[in-house]
């Protein structure tokens, strides 16, 4: 399984793509909405995990970019930011919506029920 | 994001987690100043004023008007009477004067020289005239040699009498009244007739003073009046009903001479008002006297007055009453309008301090998320590194050290997830609400006190209780309101039962009840009232209960209350599983 990850704080997805490695999961990461544009280019992936709040670029504006690339990719979005909006975008736009801080279990639970449902 | 108004009282941050989210809504009370006494005091002046001082100067003019021309008649009418008995009396005189005249003229001096020729001439003035007693001749020396009546007036010489005198000088005579030698009140009337020879002889008859006494018993004299005849020296010539009797002094001063006939207000000689009509009969000594009561005379016209009076007392005692309820009853809805404005105020200024506080939570929230997943990912690499490498496998101390940072970062994310799911519920879109999620959550914000106290907290979820459609936000603001009203009435130790379960239908109920100190039904009648608080001592302002109950409403519930004193207190909610169309109000 090959895995997207994308937030502006790089400190996260370093770790975040370090674990998920632990785990059997192939995670590449990006920090902005371009670099996540190169990488999906480069090479497909199963699973793209955005952030929804992001600078210059949103989640869910990336995530229109990335689905015109590789239509098949799914989504995850994460935030930081539990408003009312950011729910309703996140559960209609991607296939599951995370909250921030993330369990490690849990994602990689959510990854595995994306990829294979 | 939700908290009470009324707590205040709840001021040690026993629990950092409730006091964190639960800023006292603090607000003057006495911030509005309508001074509403004041406002009572002149509007109730002002009205009275208004009302009252026309109807005085109106009462005041027409008492003086209507006494004036009251006083006015009574002079007028007592003029008209002293006049007309004036002429009456003058004329009764001068008839008899006439008589006289005519009896000299008629008889010669020899006739009259016969004394049964004048006890004939006597007999016929009795029939023809009343009051004739005697008739007596006298000659010029004063001599009376004929004498008929019922005295012993025969030969008596009056030679030295005054009236003797006065006679000689003017041909008619008419004495004052006196009692003379026979001791009864009688007037002496005297003529006098020159002979050829220029001596004289005078013609000299008494009349009894019953004469006035007839005249004047026919007169209808009101107000306790009093007719009579004075001489000038004062001294009443005929029975007066009040001011004595014949002969005596009268207790007035005589009037002064008038030709005409006057009338004049004096005080009598007890002080009480008199009016007084005289009127000097010309030719005589004699001035008749008409006297009246003038409060007798003014009577009907106080009569008038009491019942015009009286009349303004009620007219005025009713002004008064009216314009005090009037105005008790607008200053008061005043009051009332004013607390309603306050009140709403007090909700409108809640409801964006609880939408900032949502903002400014999930601000945090977002800005502590971040660096809490970074926190939790490198902790949980460090745990991978352990669990998946070997180089720190066997080393239990940082194994326990990295456990204690993921627990505290658990800890952290749960504060930070629970403020974003308050800041999220102050959105308006109505959702589906588990009820027994919404009291778990509630009650978070409540368990360390709970604890602190040892209180009791007993959740039972209906098993049948369906998720319902509402507000969230106010959902929560409602419950925490009810659940924090209920740890403010209990003891430490007490214990607070929520029971949510299925009305009917369309219903759910949840019953908040504790066994705190209860209130009295006085107390539960006015507990959802703005301003309404028990608590006052400890900072309640009384707003808590109030906005719950039209966040209630809002939600298109409704709330009631049963309680009994030491006994605890019971709120029941009721609210709709799905509102319809009600579901969306807009802030």
């Amino acid at each position: 399984m090959k895995v997207l990850l994308v937030d502006d704080e790089q400190e996260l997805v370093v770790t975040l793509a370090e674990r998920l490695g632990f785990r059997g999961v192939d995670a590449k990461w990006a920090t902005t909405g371009h670099e996540a544009v190169v990488l999906a280019r480069q090479e497909s992936f199963d699973v793209a995990v955005l952030d929804v709040k992001m600078p210059r670029v949103s989640g869910i504006q990336l995530k229109k970019d990335l689905e015109r690339i590789r239509p098949d990719m799914k989504f995850v979005f994460v935030t930081g930011h539990g408003s009312e909006e950011d729910f309703r975008i996140g559960s209609a736009e991607a296939a599951r919506y995370l909250v921030k801080p993330l369990d490690i279990d849990v994602l990689v639970e959510t990854l595995k029920q994306v990829v294979a449902p | 994001m939700t908290q009470v108004a009324d707590s205040g009282s709840r001021s040690g941050d026993r629990s950092p987690s409730a006091s964190f989210v639960r800023p006292d809504l603090e607000v003057e009370p006495k911030r509005y100043s309508l001074n509403l006494r004041r406002m009572w005091q002149l509007t109730a002046l002002l009205m009275i004023i208004v009302s009252v001082a026309p109807l005085m100067v109106m009462t005041a003019i027409d008492y003086r008007v209507t006494e004036k021309s009251a006083e006015s008649e009574i002079l007028l009418n007592t003029a008209r009477v002293v006049s007309n008995t004036k002429l009456a009396v003058e004329f009764s005189l001068v008839e008899r004067l006439a008589a006289l005249d005519f009896i000299v003229l008629d008889n010669s001096f020899t006739e009259l020289n016969d004394c049964a020729r004048v006890g004939e001439i006597l007999e016929q003035l009795q029939s023809s005239f009343t009051g004739f007693v005697d008739l007596g001749v006298i000659d010029s020396s004063g001599h009376q040699f004929c004498y008929v009546g019922p005295y012993a007036l025969s030969g008596v010489d009056y030679s030295g009498e005054e009236w003797f005198a006065d006679v000689q000088k003017v041909n008619t005579y008419i004495s004052d009244v006196f009692a003379g030698f026979r001791h009864v009140p009688h007037m002496v009337i005297a003529v006098r007739h020159d002979l050829p020879d220029g001596s004289f002889y005078v013609l000299r008859t008494s009349v009894d003073v019953a004469l006035f006494h007839k005249l004047l018993a026919n007169l209808e004299i009101s107000g306790e009046g009093d007719a009579f005849v004075i001489n000038h020296e004062g001294v009443l010539q005929t029975t007066s009903r009040s001011h004595g009797d014949v002969l005596e002094p009268l207790g007035l001063e005589v009037p002064s001479v008038a030709d005409a006939t006057r009338v004049y207000e004096t005080p009598g000689p007890d002080g009480t008002p008199l009016i007084v009509g005289y009127s000097y009969i010309p030719d005589t000594p004699f001035i008749l006297m008409i006297v009246h009561q003038k409060t007798a005379l003014m009577e009907p016209w106080s009569d008038t007055r009491r019942q015009v009076i009286s009349f303004l007392v009620v007219s005025l005692s009713i002004i008064v009453f009216v314009t005090l309820g009037v105005t008790t009853y607008l200053v008061g809805k005043i009051h009332w309008a004013d607390r309603q404005r306050v009140a709403a105020l007090h909700q409108t200024e809640y409801t964006n301090k609880m939408a900032s506080l949502g903002r400014l939570g999930a601000g945090v929230a977002h800005e502590i998320n971040n660096p809490l997943a970074i926190i939790k990912e490198k902790a949980g690499l460090m745990k991978d590194l352990f669990d998946f490498g070997d180089r720190y496998a066997d080393d239990p101390k940082l194994m326990g050290i990295v456990d204690s940072i993921l627990g505290s970062v658990d800890r952290c994310s749960a504060i930070t997830r629970r403020l974003l799911n308050f800041a999220r519920d102050t959105d308006t879109t109505p959702v589906e609400v588990d009820l027994g999620d919404t009291v778990t959550e509630v009650l978070g914000f409540m368990g360390k006190e709970a604890e602190y106290r040892t209180i009791d907290v007993i959740v039972e979820i209906g098993d049948d209780v369906p998720q319902i459609t509402t507000n969230k936000g106010r959902l929560q603001q409602i419950l925490l309101n009810v659940v924090n009203n209920a740890f403010a009435a209990v003891d430490d130790g007490g214990r607070i039962e929520i029971a949510v379960d299925r009305q009917d239908s369309n219903h759910v109920g949840i019953r908040v009840t504790d066994d705190g100190c209860g209130m009295t039904e006085a107390q539960r009648r006015r507990i959802f009232e703005p301003f309404f608080t028990t608590k006052s001592r400890r900072g309640g302002v009384g707003l808590g209960l109030s906005i719950t109950y039209s966040l209630v409403s809002e939600l298109g519930g409704t709330i009631a209350v049963e309680s009994e004193v030491g006994k605890g207190t019971s709120f029941l909610i009721v609210l709709p599983i799905d509102p319809g169309s009600k579901g969306g109000e807009s802030r």
